[in-house]
């Protein structure tokens, strides 16, 4: 009955990543931020309300731009520190001393930044959607209000476009853009702290990259356009171009609530592409870690 | 040896995934996501804290502290700030129709009246032609709008209007109503409009009577007391027929 012992365990994979969830659940900081997200989105109708006519766009874009940036923020510190602490702590020498392969210790780590940062974006869509749909519903009632006399067509365009600018379907769409974007960095914080001798590189670094991420489309075409008079200057241009990921696909939400008409495939795209790199840096961490001195 | 082999597989990576980037990128410009694009033009445009905002993916977000901050810039009728920052907000997020009506709306409504009764300036040329350059300020948020966002009929609209209002133009106001009713998800009036801004344009007479009559014969509904006025100040202008003729307005 001496069966082999499966490569990779998904079992082992959940434990870890349950453990590493519990773990950074317990962070102050985790709470901080979360709260700090969740009183900006709560305060961004307040933010909304002194803007004449631009309410509800205001009220998107400021939600949608708090949660983009604190899951970004979460996505990367707490990353970066999972690797040091339990080094420091000396938990990843018991824990590789089990039969627990080392890529199953990464996916687990990297699955339980996932779940923390799925808590946190649910609990900010939820505030985000009952702030939006709250503030929605006394528009549509002022609305009605002040163009009551007026012609029915045109009183219904009115609703009409204040329920186009509201709660809509595709703003769940951008909320699971955000969250890739936020994998997508977590993988790539994980994979840079496989080789970072700090905390604190790691994070530097993961934010140089995210810089640099939302540059790499333009470096991209003007490399792929065989711009650049130099030698020099076409090698960086395709290093860039290589090396990083494009993170102003992922800057879709910006237009999305802005009310721009978004495919559905085109999300599905963008998504499938978060979840490539998410999965590719985890590779690539893997590769880095696999036979790493500890 | 290993980190090289790291090196070797991203670059290969990244080989695979450059052309799915560069798919996903053409269609993002084909639906017109990727309006920004990061060169030093944009940056002596929007200034440090709007590339470095656009440089990290919060240009929605600093757009709208910019609008917040040209709201108090109007509130103060500080037109020079309030203009530099609209130049701004639309830089930073041209998909949003919203900026590029309040911009127009502030330099051709708000701006220019303020300019022909500003009461410093005492020659009134002087402050008739400060008034039709906000006029044209205004006309140029507007067309930059519709370039920007030519799917969305709420510019087209706008620009009628300023030509309508602010122009007295007539034939151009009725060419932007019917462009922007020509736009899917246009407000029902915009058809109207075109046809009532017809009937004001000397030599157009027959065919704005003939858009007008059509309007009329579609039902109850698009009979309101404008186009029964307009359409019977044609029926004068053009001899119609009284067997032809609409029936009296009954008040």
């Amino acid at each position: 009955m001496s069966g082999r012992r499966p490569v990779v365990s998904l079992r082992r994979i959940n434990a870890i990543a349950l453990n590493t969830f519990t773990e950074l659940t317990r962070l102050k900081v985790f709470y901080f931020l979360l709260l700090f997200a969740l009183l900006l989105i709560g305060s961004s109708a307040l933010m909304a309300r002194i803007t004449f006519q631009q309410e509800l766009q205001v009220l998107k874009d400021v939600a949608l731009g708090a949660m983009s940036i604190f899951a970004s923020l979460l996505a990367i510190l707490a990353t970066a520190r999972l690797l040091p602490q339990d080094v420091e702590d000396r938990t990843i020498y018991t824990i590789l001393a089990k039969p627990v392969e080392r890529f199953e210790y990464l996916a687990g780590k990297l699955g339980g930044v996932l779940l923390l940062l799925a808590l946190s974006v649910l609990l900010m869509s939820v505030v985000f959607f009952v702030v939006l749909f709250l503030r929605q519903q006394t528009l549509l009632a002022e609305t009605a209000r002040q163009m009551t006399g007026l012609p029915s067509a045109e009183a219904a365009d009115a609703q009409a476009n204040i329920r186009h600018a509201g709660v809509t379907t595709t703003l769940v769409l951008a909320i699971v853009i955000i969250y890739c974007k936020a994998a997508l960095l977590a993988s790539l914080t994980l994979f840079i702290s496989t080789f970072a001798t700090t905390n604190i590189f790691t994070i530097v670094t993961t934010v140089f990259v995210y810089f640099i991420g939302h540059l790499q489309g333009t470096a991209r075409e003007y490399w792929l356009q065989n711009a650049g008079s130099t030698v020099g200057r076409r090698l960086f241009l395709g290093a860039i171009a290589l090396f990083f990921p494009d993170l102003q696909l992922f800057n879709v939400v910006d237009d999305v609530a802005a009310g721009a008409v978004v495919p559905v495939t085109l999300f599905a795209k963008t998504a499938g592409l978060g979840v490539a790199y998410t999965a590719i840096y985890l590779l690539f961490a893997w590769a880095v870690f696999y036979r790493k001195e500890l | 040896m290993r980190l090289g082999a790291v090196v070797i597989a991203v670059v290969l990576f990244g080989a695979t995934k450059l052309p799915l980037e560069h798919q996903l990128d053409a269609a993002h410009r084909r639906l017109g996501l990727r309006a920004v694009e990061f060169n030093l033009d944009l940056r002596e445009q929007i200034g440090q804290l709007g590339f470095i905002a656009a440089l990290s993916g919060f240009r929605a977000i600093v757009a709208d502290m910019l609008f917040i901050e040209a709201h108090a810039a109007w509130e103060q009728t500080d037109w020079a700030r309030v203009l530099l920052l609209f130049r701004e907000v639309t830089t930073l997020q041209p998909r949003e129709v919203l900026f590029w009506d309040m911009a127009a709306w502030h330099m051709a409504w708000n701006a220019s009246t303020a300019a022909v009764n500003d009461r410093s300036q005492p020659r009134e040329t002087l402050r008739i032609k400060a008034q039709r350059e906000y006029f044209a300020l205004g006309k140029d948020f507007l067309e930059r709008g519709i370039r920007n966002n030519p799917d969305r009929p709420q510019l087209y609209e706008a620009l009628a209007r300023l030509y309508r209002d602010k122009y007295r133009d007539h034939e151009r106001a009725s060419e932007w109503f019917a462009k922007a009713a020509a736009v899917p998800g246009a407000m029902s009036y915009d058809r109207r409009f075109a046809a009532y801004e017809l009937s004001y344009c000397e030599g157009r007479e027959q065919q704005a009577y003939e858009r007008l009559r059509a309007l009329y014969d579609e039902g109850e509904k698009e009979r309101l007391p404008t186009l029964l006025k307009r359409l019977k100040f044609l029926e004068e202008q053009l001899n119609i027929p009284p067997d032809q003729r609409i029936p009296e307005v009954v008040r």
